[in-house]
């Protein structure tokens, strides 16, 4: 048993028992956290297995920006707790049985069909003798040769997956008194100003009604 | 006893399996929903890695990149109709989402 093999059950433990504590933890805050425990032992899972980009890429992408978002969402919501957690343990013999069902058939299957444990050795080009090779290198002219096509797809759906969350949360103010400035630049002075036919005169009937009369021509915009 | 290719896909099952345990007992809570979900997809980002290891073929971390983009904007957008659910409804029961009678 090496050194190598002692890291895995050391990570594959604290994984197991990181994302057994987000599926079980009351509070959401606690969940986050421990899921940000398991991106952890998985980017160093991967980079036991030589994949050192996707690990650190994992790290950044997922714990410095996804699991932060989850954090402020998580934060800015103002849940009841105990409303959510009604039940909680209810269905847990049934979700137990499958999730045990499910695990021991795999490994079952997995641990005795794949025996595989030597890395296949790349192939040695003659006059070079057996050149470290970088996994960033390799995996970026793989990237940006073969999966040019691919790799643009899915920039647009980044693309579009900020567009649509800006957009579905986007909202205007509704008791704010801001002023529209193209309504005001559009208006027109028969919009404010309402000129009223009358007869140039009157008989006299008395000074206030006369007065009032006189008023009433000009109306409130 | 060293390492075989049979140990990672086993972690990889024990993880998706604690996964779907999770989704059976946070059936109310959106956001643990969400975090199962994202637990799942890194059990089987856990399957190409190890494969891309042993196979010594390096396709499987290119699948296990775009995997990750596309994990990424489906977070994003789930947590987005997530805050547009809890301003309309002050709550993210899932038992109280029932507007459509589905």
């Amino acid at each position: 048993m090496d050194a190598k093999t002692g890291f895995f059950y050391f990570f594959a433990a604290v994984l197991l028992f990181a994302s057994f504590r987000v599926i079980t933890a009351r509070n959401p805050v606690y969940a986050v956290l421990y899921l940000v425990l398991a991106f952890f032992q998985a980017a160093c899972i991967w980079i036991l297995l030589k994949a050192e980009f996707l690990g650190i890429a994992l790290v950044l992408v997922y714990v410095g920006a996804v699991m932060v978002l989850f954090l402020f969402v998580v934060m800015m919501l103002d849940v009841n707790i105990d409303s959510l957690r009604q039940g909680f343990w209810r269905h847990f013999p049934l979700a137990a049985g499958i999730g045990v069902l499910i695990a021991l058939e795999m490994s079952a299957v997995l641990i005795g069909g794949f025996r595989i444990s030597e890395e296949p050795k790349a192939p040695v080009v003659l006059g070079q003798a057996a050149q470290q090779v970088s996994n960033t290198r390799e995996l970026g002219k793989l990237i940006y040769t073969q999966y040019i096509y691919p790799l643009e797809v899915a920039a647009v759906i980044l693309l579009v997956a900020m567009i649509a969350a800006i957009a579905l949360t986007l909202r205007q103010r509704k008791d704010s008194k801001h002023i529209d400035v193209s309504d005001q630049v559009r208006v027109k002075a028969r919009d404010r100003l309402d000129v009223v036919k009358m007869p140039s005169t009157q008989p006299y009937v008395s000074d206030a009604t006369a007065g009032a009369a006189l008023g009433a021509t000009e109306k409130q915009p | 006893m060293t390492l075989t290719l049979g140990h990672f896909l086993s972690l990889g099952a024990i993880l998706f399996a604690l996964s779907i345990i999770g989704i059976f007992l946070n059936r109310k809570n959106l956001i643990v929903l969400l975090m199962a979900i994202e637990l799942m997809l890194l059990a089987v980002n856990m399957n190409f890695v190890a494969f891309s290891h042993y196979l010594g073929d390096l396709h499987g971390q290119v699948l296990v990149f775009f995997i990750l983009t596309v994990a990424a904007a489906e977070s994003a957008i789930g947590l987005a109709i997530l805050v547009l659910l809890f301003r309309n409804k002050s709550s993210i029961n899932v038992d109280e989402l029932n507007t459509l009678k589905g």
